[in-house]
């Protein structure tokens, strides 16, 4: 076997109909370019969304189950988590942390401004735990309150700012909090937090809106859900227990969905691309067929024939696939800039593994393209072939 | 036959029956011949167009094998062998030399000479040896970089049989080898391919038309509707 001499005779053979074979290679180019730049369309996508959304999908969500018969509250309009229910929670996950929570908006006015914001009452121990501070500190007293991000910018809010929250009380800000995104659990960024007792006094509650359980060890997600459900749903259903992890998955998982499907409308086009290399390899056998019945007579194997046109496919197929990995990132670039308006996302590992997919893809797409005529240019029959003009 | 007694003959046809299947009808190309052909032989084969004449040689090049009977080169039955192993033994003992040469387009002289040596050993770096084989073909130095398109025809027909000689094969097969050729270049490849016989002791096989071309061989094969007449 001597693979550099076929090697060498489909190279000439590439260069002798280097304007066939540059069309082939054009369409290899814009089939890798077109998979590549949708590959990471999709991916810059989901990385995006993933981004803004907060959760590390470590928590486990408990909120009072909606229409059903726990009225154990005054008035009994709304259902609420009791201290018993906490406990009992408490107990089932320990050691887990469990952070139950207030939740409410009301009506403020901050400066001389009138606004509407969210009002989170938490035991500021757990706090640390839930949020992160981007200014001042923590909340210890009843007094203060600590700002969600969108909402000290929208108000001005500083350190030391004044909050007014109507009929319950003037609130000092001790800190401004981490701009979190959009979470499964709370939303702060768009409100306040404030210590779970003054929370109770003001607005006259003793009973929780929900509570957030923090699981240590992310494989126990699961368990700790189904513990939590055997212990307050064994008679009727009191809560609804969801886990972040299961949430984040579903949407991860749609948009992988949709990254996918992106990234096969780009594969269409090397599927066009391909049959374009089967078409001209067709036509390189065709024409050549005399050529190959004397490459056979004088004592050609037909793997080396084969190997010839497979030669052939893979010269188109590796140039044209460079040419694409190198011009797809422009095209990513372009793309991402176009319908994300960043391109932050654009040279992160598991965007760049798209060029890589997108060049194995063309390779193998040339490959495959090729052997069809190859195993046809081998099958001939020699005296056919010689006779053949 | 002019054969020296006690040579085992080197291409035996034993019986030999070639049928091709059309839609028309099945064509006898071939019927019941036996020869027996033995080194050192030249062999003209003669006979009018549709005969069996080039069956005959392409079963003698391992190119297409019988219907019925036996072929024997060197000794092995064509019959059994696979395609690999015949396309060996055309590569390594069979010299074709083809009425239109039938060079490689994109090879230049030289390296269309090269190319069966390349075949058989696989080393790039025979240029040596090529180089002989076709300096003895009285080919012009500066024509060994030329490309088959700027040969005339006796040119290329000298490259043809220097590839046909590079691997030193025992048997020439030339179909035609003057019949694109003017009758001065003809006379000239004739006296070379005497010349190999008698030297070299190469045993070669000749189609021909040309009562003329047909007289340099020593033995001539008359071939009438697939009978050896």
């Amino acid at each position: 076997m001597q693979p550099s001499l076929f090697f060498d005779f489909a190279l000439r053979n590439v260069r002798l109909h280097w304007f066939r074979s540059l069309l082939a290679i054009i369409g290899i180019v814009i089939g890798v370019v077109a998979i590549v730049s949708m590959g990471i369309l999709g991916n810059s996508l989901v990385l995006a969304i993933s981004d803004s959304l907060s959760t590390v999908g470590d928590s486990v969500i408990i909120t009072p189950h909606a229409g059903g018969m726990g009225g154990f509250g005054p008035g009994g309009s709304k259902e609420l988590l009791t201290e018993r229910m906490i406990e009992q929670i408490r107990r089932a996950v320990a050691p887990d942390t469990t952070i139950p929570i207030y939740s409410g908006s009301s009506r403020m006015t901050i400066g001389t401004e009138d606004t509407v914001g969210v009002v989170y009452g938490i035991k500021p121990d757990d706090i640390p735990i839930l949020l992160e501070i981007e200014d001042g500190a923590y909340l210890k007293g009843s007094s203060g309150a600590m700002a969600g991000a969108r909402f000290a910018e929208e108000n001005n809010l500083k350190v030391g700012s004044r909050i007014t929250i109507k009929d319950k009380g003037s609130l000092r800000v001790v800190g401004i909090l981490k701009e979190r995104g959009m979470g499964f659990d709370i939303n702060p960024d768009y409100g306040i937090v404030v210590e779970d007792k003054w929370y109770q006094q003001s607005y006259n509650q003793q009973d929780y809106d929900m509570a957030i359980v923090k699981v240590r060890d992310l494989t126990r997600i699961e368990q700790t859900k189904e513990v939590i459900e055997k212990q307050l749903n064994r008679r009727e259903t009191e809560v609804d227990v969801i886990d972040t992890k299961a949430i984040l998955e579903t949407l991860l998982t749609t948009f992988g969905q949709i990254s996918t499907f992106t990234t096969a409308i780009g594969g269409i086009s090397l599927i066009v691309a391909g049959v374009s290399i089967l078409n001209i390899m067709m036509m390189s056998v065709t024409e050549r067929i005399k050529e190959i019945g004397v490459l056979r007579s004088i004592g050609t194997q037909r793997r080396e024939v084969r190997s010839i046109f497979l030669y052939e496919a893979l010269i188109l197929g590796l140039i044209g696939s460079i040419i694409g990995g190198l011009l797809s990132i422009f095209g990513g670039y372009a793309i991402s800039l176009l319908m994300l308006e960043t391109t932050e996302y654009l040279f992160v590992p598991s965007s760049l593994i798209y060029i890589v997919y997108g060049i194995g893809f063309g390779i193998g797409t040339s490959l495959l393209s090729g052997l069809y005529p190859a195993w046809k240019a081998s099958n001939l029959n020699p005296i056919e072939a010689l006779r053949h003009e | 036959m002019s054969a020296p007694p006690g040579d085992e003959a080197i291409i035996q046809f034993r019986d030999v029956t070639k049928i091709y299947p059309l839609p028309g009808g099945d064509v006898v190309a071939l019927d019941h011949v036996s020869i027996s052909l033995y080194p050192g032989d030249f062999i003209a084969i003669m006979g009018p167009s549709g005969s069996g004449k080039s069956t005959l040689l392409n079963l003698m090049g391992c190119l297409d094998t019988p219907t019925s009977g036996t072929l024997f080169i060197k000794g092995k039955d064509v019959s059994s062998m696979t395609d690999e192993e015949q396309t060996g033994l055309r590569r390594d003992h069979i010299g074709f030399i083809f009425q239109q040469f039938n060079l490689i387009p994109l090879l230049s002289a030289l390296e269309n000479v090269q190319y069966p040596l390349i075949l058989k050993t696989g080393d790039r770096t025979c240029s040596l040896q090529c180089v002989e084989v076709l300096r003895s073909m009285d080919l012009e130095e500066h024509l060994f970089t030329h490309k088959p398109s700027e040969l005339s025809g006796g040119q290329q027909q000298r490259v043809a049989i220097a590839r046909a000689l590079v691997n030193d094969p025992e048997i020439l097969l030339a179909d035609e080898p003057t019949g694109n050729l003017d009758t001065k270049t003809g006379t000239a490849i004739m006296d070379l391919l005497k010349d190999l016989n008698e030297k070299k002791g190469k045993t070669i096989i000749m189609v021909t038309h040309d009562p003329g071309v047909a007289k340099f061989a020593h033995r001539i094969i008359r071939i009438v509707d697939g009978k050896i007449s």
